[in-house]
């Protein structure tokens, strides 16, 4: 591939509004997931993706075949998934993680069988292949989506800006929240449903399976650069954005060596670029970096006293 | 034997030999870990797959296995690194591993047919037939998993006192010598195995729902790890049968809606278990409140039994005023603590019983009863 093929196979709209959502996207899952990450709720987007599945099928079988219908019933399947967590939790002796599995287990065949039963009875339904929510395609990604995706990562930014002292308190010492007459069950409640929003919007484009990559690994990056709240999130949506972008262009570049557009799913290349960034930030991050700390830790000797 | 029930006993198979590992992922609380080694799978499937160029070789099983236990070393080293909490090290490496291995199969696996749709499906149908080829014998994937079975029965039977010590107090079974470690990872190399024999049949969720959810609706109804095991694999036995029969009904899969079924019947021990569940809780929460009630008008009587004030403060149409409850909340009360034996009505006032003073003793202790009765 030369130079001017490779320019010209980026001067298309094709690619610049599937990469325009993928930056928004990892804008909004590397602020909303800084949280996740600090609460060590990390796993809870795994879940979260797999349990809106049913959703999606449930709004694609009353007829919702618009992107806003489809990731509103998403985020209320998926809801529902965290609040039966939560339920499960507090209410018995089964461990939050058991929890966790075992409703995305349920909720995940719950979709399977919806999706089955529509592509065996449902015409038009080739036109949505489980396939493509499951891996992610970026490609597919059209104008009403960038809406969808822009509207509601604008919109959960807006309540991280707007709530940002109580969720700072609640990520780092709920007990003391509790003890300042902070509602801390509905503020936790806010922040699930925030991360409800930012895995939903983010399933067309990266996929069930690997959208909670998207949501821990910006953050765990930037956690290696700063100490302070504020830096990180920024920082963290700063690298969910690039790493969007980055994996939108790979799947682009590599499609194009196929015959079928669209052949390789933009979600492991997303991934694959975030978990990249991660490495990187583990070795040359100036707050926890691997090579920062031992710089560090041998300068400390020769220190008098 | 009809093509129905043939599923259903492989399926019974799959469930058995994961419910029992899946008891002790429960228990320490690393139920998350058998959702990632399910997905790690892949890769080391494809992997295996670059090396050997053929679909049907064992090596692919064992690169899979590999793989799973490469995900958890990778993610206890990076949480001992001290940089990443575990649960998003967990999150990072199985997301990361599953990207490269699906990224592998689109990018250079074009003419062999690895598909992903049912790769996360899973093939119940084909588990009877033979796949694997092996010094020159077809082994079909049913005949993999019933030899997963007996070696996890074998293997949790053996070290039943090992892994019981290490799993509800690690400390002491390191201190007795036990060696928490080598039995971690000795589960985690049960896990993968099982998870690997029991993916091709059933996808990879559906190994983490058969894993994990049988597992914790015992653990709601026992406190014996023994019963509990029995139990798992009962239940997973039955959501096998169910969810078959409610596949062939509804013409979908199998593997969502054996998944759906476990939901459901963990739904129903979540709200029946005897003594946990949650009527049971309401129902014990209404017993306390009752009996706080009862125990509340008894004390009040006491505290005015022989003192002038008792005409007044005893009287049954002015209890209300005193305790600051309702008439009819006063009139429930008082009956059922009249059935209890706690009070008996005398003309206008209510009288305690001796077993009602008794009562209301257990609270005011010797205070009262120290005072000389008239």
């Amino acid at each position: 591939m030369t130079i001017d093929d490779l320019l010209m196979q980026l001067n298309t709209s094709a690619l610049w509004i599937p990469a325009a959502g993928t930056a928004l996207l990892g804008l909004a899952t590397g602020t909303v997931g800084s949280f996740a990450v600090l609460r060590r709720q990390s796993l809870q987007g795994d879940a979260v993706a797999h349990a809106a599945l049913p959703g999606v099928a449930a709004a694609f079988l009353l007829g919702g075949r618009v992107p806003i219908a489809l990731v509103l019933g998403g985020a209320a399947a998926g809801w529902i998934a965290m609040v039966l967590v939560t339920l499960i939790t507090r209410r018995s002796r089964v461990p939050f993680d058991s929890a966790l599995a075992g409703t995305l287990a349920v909720f995940f065949g719950l979709g399977l069988v919806l999706f089955t039963y529509i592509q065996r009875n449902i015409a038009d339904a080739s036109l949505t292949p489980l396939e493509r929510y499951l891996f992610g395609q970026a490609s597919f990604i059209r104008e009403p989506d960038l809406w969808v995706i822009g509207g509601f990562g604008v919109l959960a930014i807006i309540v991280i800006v707007a709530c940002w002292k109580q969720f700072k308190l609640v990520s780092f010492d709920p007990a003391f929240a509790a003890s300042l007459g902070f509602p801390v069950r509905v503020l936790e409640l806010l922040l699930t449903t925030l991360t409800v929003i930012a895995v939903v919007i983010g399933l067309k484009a990266v996929g069930v399976v690997l959208m909670t990559a998207l949501l821990i690994a910006p953050a765990v990056a930037a956690r290696q650069w700063t100490d302070q709240l504020g830096r990180l999130v920024i920082l963290a949506g700063i690298f969910g954005a690039v790493a969007g972008v980055a994996g939108t262009l790979a799947s682009h570049l590599l499609s194009y060596q196929f015959t079928r557009a669209g052949a390789v799913p933009t979600g492991p290349t997303i991934v694959l670029c975030a978990a990249a960034l991660v490495v990187l930030s583990l070795v040359f991050g100036t707050a926890r970096g691997w090579l920062w700390t031992l710089l560090h830790v041998k300068a400390l000797p020769s220190e008098p006293g | 034997m009809s093509a129905t029930l043939e599923l259903c006993l492989v399926l019974s198979v799959v469930a058995v030999a994961c419910a029992l590992p899946g008891a002790f992922l429960v228990l320490r609380r690393a139920a998350m870990t058998s959702d990632a080694i399910g997905h790690v799978l892949l890769f080391g499937i494809v992997l295996a797959y670059f090396a050997t160029r053929d679909l049907d070789s064992p090596w692919l099983l064992f690169g899979a296995a590999g793989a799973g236990l490469l995900a958890v070393v990778l993610v206890e080293a990076l949480e001992k690194s001290g940089r990443v909490k575990s649960d998003a090290a967990l999150g990072l490496v199985f997301a990361a591993l599953f990207a490269a291995g699906v990224l592998m199969v689109s990018v250079s696996v074009k003419n062999v047919h690895l598909d992903v749709d049912q790769v996360l499906l899973g093939q119940p149908d084909y588990a009877t037939q033979p796949r694997w080829e092996a010094f020159g014998i077809a082994i079909a994937p049913v005949w993999v998993m019933t030899a997963v079975l007996g070696v996890n029965t074998l293997l949790i039977t053996l070290f039943f006192k090992e892994l019981k010590l290490s799993t509800f107090d690690p400390g002491l079974a390191a201190t007795l010598g036990f060696r928490p470690t080598l039995i971690h990872y000795g589960l985690m190399t049960l896990v993968s195995i099982t998870a690997v024999a029991a993916f091709d049949t059933v996808g990879p969720v559906l190994v983490v729902g058969f894993f994990v959810v049988p597992a914790a609706a015992a653990y709601l109804l026992t406190d014996r790890l023994g019963v509990m095991l029995v139990l798992a694999g009962a239940f997973g036995v039955v959501a096998a049968f169910l969810g078959t029969f409610a596949a062939d009904t509804f013409n979908t899969t199998t593997a969502g809606a054996v998944a759906a079924v476990l939901g459901l019947l963990f739904a129903v021990v979540f709200l029946v278990a005897p003594g946990r569940g949650l009527i049971a809780q309401e129902l014990q929460e209404v017993r306390q409140k009752r009996a706080f009630y009862e125990l509340m008008l008894a004390v009040h009587l006491m505290q005015h039994e022989g003192t002038p004030e008792e005409a007044e403060e005893s009287r049954l149409a002015g209890l209300h005023h005193h305790l600051s409850w309702t008439p009819a909340q006063v009139e429930r009360v008082v009956t059922r603590a009249e059935r209890n034996g706690l009070v008996v009505r005398a003309g206008e006032l209510l009288k305690l019983t001796d077993a009602g003073r008794a009562k209301a003793r257990e609270v005011l202790g010797d205070r009262i009863s120290s005072e000389p009765q008239p």
